[in-house]
């Protein structure tokens, strides 16, 4: 597949507080890098994550749309990280449908020890959009000309 | 509108070197709402705090964004700069220009630019702040330890001392955990019973300390200041006020069969057992899996003998509530099972055994009385061989990736004592490196080779076999670069520590982190080491890392010191970012109510006055000091009535907006 050397894609990680953000410091202090391209959300949790907010963000442009939250078991409210599952399962197959490619979402669970994890998710999600190459905006298309 | 000022932070050459600051400035200036931006080399230090606060009062600032370093670092500080200047703490947001961009990206374009995006997501994110007052909440002044081996007592002791009540609850029969089977402890070679057992009886003692052996805690619930917990007291069969620890029923119990847990089941024990002499509560328990009497019905053999009238053969197991205002974690370590390193022998020969079984056998309390003897035979031996880092440093899956930290040092120690009671013995120690950081810890291990005559040698052993009704060490000698058979008659396993299996689930009750290895997350690796990221948790001994005792020791005084400093408070502020509903637009479906994980939201009657209307409706209502803020709530609602604050719908869409640009 031909690799756009201009594209530059937008991708948002929406990271919970307690796991995978402070795992997203844990790869900074460990100096281990991923590309520029990912910028970091925080949330409380990953059930914090509404669907509106990955569509928002496929509206306005993203490229890519990743949700970082506790391993199964692990949450920090218990439970939240079960109903992300659901909802981001339900809503990547929706989106699937809508012409956003599965490879566009993606939901991984990363602890606040793993910084090595989540720099290898981060350079494995951003070469799946680059080989993607850049999305089509979200939007209806009756209004495209 | 928001008169927004952005503070952006050089943290030394740590982001200036990666993100050209001055054009972050620049950048940021253009953005709706922000009136004031410039940057400082530390905006952490009073210098640059003051800069903050003299732009808030000079500008008159609404909001504030420092771009710095993690959130988790220093929002605390900044929150309180802007408070000491008059503004709200939570009109401050942080873009973490260091963990999330300087610090992984090497193009310094690419970085700036990275950074100019996420000071302006934060700026977009501040714009819609709105100003929250933190609540406040009780605090329960008692701390719970669970485990009770030298970190669970240390922290105990302390926390009781400063007058504060404790409970501990140790799931064995007796507190005093591994240390209370070890026979010498390095680099100082006093006896381990000696300097613990004092400290279990002063557990005892202590009008403070309520003791919980041979319980489990079953259920957390509740937050800091305020946790409930379910404990489960298991049936000893033998009253504890009565039984006085005389140890009749012991040598009067025909069901002898039993494995001695505490002497590593290198011997027996019988059904009714004080595991050791020294055990805090010395009162005796039951195994109702092994006794005769709750097998056939028949014996009663200890009811009879007891002149106490101890026995309680209907006891049940108890269930006890009680109240906390902080959790300390202090769970400890097991050796890890050996059944994948099959080429030690150690599951199919007897004289193949571990350092903690070794423990027993030199410790004057064990199975041989301290006498070295090889298991298979009761025979003196004559060559002894240590293998260190057996499944430490492992990183083929089979052991662990870490190094479990005691083990050189108490190998040197084992080797010291052999060849001090018994010179004819040989010691041969096989390591990969010999690790011996800590104070008076090298001078130990060159004792051990220099003085004790002990024989290291750098390499791995591959397999150990019998031959002959010996045992042979077949190894590699790195230095020499040749291969070694030798001949010996035990060979001592150095195994790898892992955390108690009950970490886990009791991690998951308490909602505390925990990593690949099953080790307790600390707050921070560096500055907060004996607190768990969730508030009112707090870590002791091994369960956070491994530790030879002088560390644990003085992590258990940390945490208790962490723990004092809590209960000493009488009010808690909460987290103000909490749930909130919309009453208007609420239609009091339940749905939130369903996905809280805290109960917080109830539903009332409540009358509303919807644009002139008035009528009475069902709507939600948040218990605010039972929110936690996770947000389950807002995303289920399905008319948007729930929003949370502090992470509001608008808020992170704007930097949704901000990042996509």
């Amino acid at each position: 597949m031909q690799v756009n050397s201009e594209f530059k894609p937008k991708i948002v990680a929406f990271c919970c507080n307690w796991c995978s953000y402070a795992g997203a410091d844990l790869a900074g202090s460990s100096r281990l890098s991923y590309p520029a391209d990912v910028k970091i959300i925080k949330v409380p949790c990953s059930c914090r994550v509404n669907p509106l907010f990955v569509l928002r963000a496929f509206e306005k442009g993203a490229d890519g749309v990743i949700i970082c939250g506790c391993h199964p078991g692990d949450c920090h409210y218990s439970t939240g990280n079960y109903y992300a599952r659901r909802r981001m399962t339900l809503l990547f197959s929706m989106l699937d449908y809508l012409g956003i490619e599965k490879g566009r979402t993606r939901v991984e669970w990363v602890s606040a020890a793993e910084g090595v994890k989540f720099s290898t998710v981060m350079n494995n999600f951003v070469s799946k959009i680059y080989q993607l190459g850049e999305n089509v905006k979200l939007g209806d298309l009756r209004c495209r000309k | 509108m928001q008169k927004i000022g952005v503070f952006v932070c050089w943290c030394g050459s740590n982001i200036a070197a990666t993100v050209d600051v001055a054009e972050v400035v620049q950048a940021v200036k253009t953005q709706p709402g922000v009136a004031f931006a410039t940057d400082y080399q530390y905006m952490c230090s009073e210098a640059g705090q003051s800069i903050i606060k003299n732009a808030i009062k000079e500008h008159d600032l609404t909001g504030i964004v420092v771009c710095s370093c993690s959130p988790r670092m220093h929002e605390a500080t900044f929150r309180k700069t802007a408070q000491a200047a008059g503004l709200n703490p939570y009109m401050v947001e942080i873009a973490n220009i260091r963990e999330h961009c300087s610090w992984i990206h090497k193009d310094k374009n690419e970085a700036t630019q990275k950074a100019i995006i996420l000071a302006n997501a934060a700026v977009a994110k501040v714009n819609l702040n709105a100003p929250l007052v933190q609540g406040e909440s009780s605090v329960t002044k008692r701390a719970l330890v669970i485990g009770g081996g030298i970190a669970g007592i240390q922290t105990a002791l302390d926390i009781a001392e400063a007058g504060y009540e404790v409970d501990i609850v140790e799931k064995e029969p007796t507190i005093g955990g591994k240390m209370a089977q070890l026979d010498k402890t390095f680099p100082t070679l006093d006896c381990s019973a000696c300097i613990l057992t004092p400290k279990m009886v002063d557990v005892a003692a202590n009008e403070n300390i309520t003791l919980y052996t041979y319980s489990e805690v079953e259920q957390v619930k509740g937050f800091v200041g305020n946790f409930s917990v379910t404990i489960k007291k298991k049936a000893r069969y033998v009253k504890e006020d009565l039984c006085t620890g005389c140890g009749e029923c012991m040598s009067k119990c025909p069901s002898k069969k039993g494995k001695d847990e505490f002497n590593c089941g290198l011997n027996n024990r019988t059904a009714i057992n004080i595991p050791f002499a020294q055990a805090i509560p010395n009162v005796a328990y039951i195994d109702a899996e092994q006794c005769i009497k709750f097998k056939t019905g028949k014996c009663g053999l200890c009811e009879k003998t007891c002149s106490a009238n101890a026995i309680d053969y209907n006891q049940k197991d108890e269930i006890i509530e009680r109240e906390y205002g902080a959790i300390v974690m202090a769970t400890g370590y097991e050796p890890i099972k050996l059944d994948k390193f099959d080429e030690y022998q150690y599951s199919k020969h007897p004289d193949v055994i571990t350092s903690l079984e070794l423990e027993r056998i030199m410790n004057a309390a064990g199975p041989t009385g301290g006498t070295l003897l090889k298991m298979s035979d009761k025979e003196h031996p004559h060559s002894v061989t240590f293998i260190q880092c057996v499944g430490s440093r492992d990183i083929s899956g089979r052991g662990k990736p870490y190094c479990s930290k005691i083990c050189c040092m108490y190998t040197a120690k084992h080797a010291m004592l052999i060849r001090d009671k018994y010179p004819d013995v040989e010691v041969n120690v096989f390591y990969i490196d010999v690790r011996t950081p800590g104070k008076n810890f090298d001078e130990f291990y060159r004792r051990a080779v220099e003085e004790y005559g002990v024989n290291y040698i750098k390499g791995q052993v591959g397999k150990v076999y019998e031959k002959d009704g010996h045992l042979v060490v077949q190894a590699v000698d790195l230095i020499a670069n040749k291969q070694l058979v030798l001949d010996t008659d035990m060979v001592v396993l150095a195994t790898a520590i892992e955390p108690s299996k009950t970490a886990r689930d009791l991690a998951s009750m308490l909602t505390a982190s925990i990593d690949t290895n099953d080790f307790i997350t600390e707050a921070h690796p560096k500055l907060r080491p004996v607190e768990s990221p969730t508030a009112g948790i707090f870590l002791s001994g091994v369960c956070q890392g491994p530790k030879d005792i002088p560390e644990t020791v003085s992590q258990a005084g940390a945490a208790a010191a962490k723990v004092i400093g809590l209960l000493a408070k009488d009010k808690l502020l909460t987290n103000p970012c909490v749930a909130h509903s919309d009453e208007l637009l609420c239609n009091g479906c339940s749905q939130c109510e369903k996905v809280c994980p805290y109960g917080a939201i109830s539903y009332i009657d409540k009358e509303v006055n919807d644009h002139g209307v008035r009528e009475t409706r069902r709507v939600a209502q948040v218990n605010e000091a039972l929110c936690q803020g996770c947000g389950a709530c807002t995303v289920t609602c399905p008319s948007g009535a729930m929003d949370l604050k502090g992470f509001t719908n608008r808020q992170i869409m704007a930097e949704v907006d901000a990042i996509c640009k």
